[in-house]
């Protein structure tokens, strides 16, 4: 929490009153996540984890994980998002993302190859929705052209649509666009970046 | 126009509505109050008109709440064994060891309301009135009478 202005100036009267410390911050927050949570009021939880691709924003309604993010899509932006487009009772509540943040751990220690976490696909909608249902069929380790994915998606002739389907993908890495390449071999554009994208490839072996 | 996440409301507001229960309602029951606050806050936030004084919204929450509190402390029947009269006072400095909070409890409600507001939340006279009712030259005058019993029944530090 930030001190907005300070009020423990020695002369302060009411310093006494006026101190919250950390420890206080961090008792009353977990106070507060808990009750939402008891009260059906947590809409949205989040939290960050560390990866060899930067730190990734997990984010997660009451029916699954709704939400993965890239640093480079700016972190206040996404959560702005959510509040817009899911609810605006979001809070940092990394209790409800703890499985979820372990099989990403164990994803980039190679030691788990496909996510099997609840998610929630509210925020890709028609078309796109389609094509991000058809990407789990990529097996781990493999690509598929942004061509193939537009036929496995029932549109063979909207291979633009399956590139904007993948760029637009709310929940990178565990829906892997990563996959999706170019017909001629090379990589293609990524949301994290194509960096990314060629870290994602090499640790699955495919690249 | 949308609202930002609640995590930033409670970053934010936070700390000073803690101080502003903590003058109302004394350390102790502070961070329950607090609590209940939020909890209400987070309920009623989707309602929240875009562009309004969050701060005062949730003043006005807590002052609801806190005439609840109030209200029902007084009519809770006293029966000590011994409760300690202040718990672990040796270790909080939220203005236990100070007897700051004694001092403050000493006052009528409405002058530790509107110190509270006005002194530890900040807030104008003129929305201190709009919360705890009156006007707003009441508003001032209890905050000055209660900052003059203030500075006779409290010595340490130098009341405004």
């Amino acid at each position: 929490m930030n001190e907005r202005r300070s009020t423990t100036d020695e002369g302060d009267p009411f310093a006494a009153l006026s101190t919250v410390d950390a420890e206080v911050d961090r008792r009353l927050h977990q106070r507060l996540v808990d009750a939402a949570n008891a009260a059906g009021l947590l809409d949205v939880a989040y939290r960050t984890v560390d990866t060899p691709v930067g730190t990734l924003l997990l984010a997660a309604t009451q029916k699954g994980l709704v939400r993965v993010a890239y640093a480079s899509q700016d972190h206040d932006l996404v959560l702005e998002h959510l509040a817009r487009d899911v609810s605006p009772r979001v809070l940092r509540a990394p209790a409800r993302l703890d499985a979820v943040a372990r099989e990403i751990e164990e994803y980039f220690a190679g030691r788990r190859r496909t996510f099997d976490v609840p998610l929630d696909l509210r925020l890709a909608h028609g078309f796109r929705r389609t094509v991000l249902s058809h990407l789990p069929e990529i097996g781990y380790g493999t690509t598929a052209s942004y061509a193939a994915v537009a036929k496995a998606s029932g549109h063979p002739k909207a291979v633009r649509a399956v590139g904007s389907a993948c760029a637009n993908n709310p929940l990178p890495v565990v829906v892997p666009c990563h996959r999706v390449v170019r017909s001629d071999g090379t990589i293609g554009q990524y949301v994290g970046g194509v960096e990314a994208k060629e870290t994602l490839l090499t640790l699955e072996g495919a690249a | 126009m949308s609202q930002k996440p609640f995590e930033e409301i409670v970053a934010e507001h936070g700390p000073t509505v803690l101080r502003g229960c903590r003058a109302v309602l004394g350390p102790v029951d502070a961070e329950d109050a607090w609590s209940e606050r939020f909890l209400a806050a987070l309920s009623a936030y989707p309602r929240l008109r875009p562009n309004s004084n969050v701060e005062a919204w949730l003043v006005t929450i807590a002052h609801r709440k806190a005439l609840d509190h109030v209200r029902a402390a007084s009519r809770r029947p006293v029966v000590t064994d011994e409760r300690p009269e202040r718990p672990a006072k040796d270790s909080n400095p939220e203005g236990r060891e100070s007897g700051l909070w004694e001092a403050l409890e000493a006052l009528p409600l409405e002058q530790r309301q509107t110190i509270a507001y006005h002194h530890l939340v900040g807030m104008p006279y003129l929305q201190v009135a709009q919360i705890v009712g009156g006007s707003q030259d009441a508003a001032r005058r209890a905050a000055a009478d209660g900052i003059a019993t203030l500075r006779k029944t409290f010595s340490k530090g130098e009341p405004r």
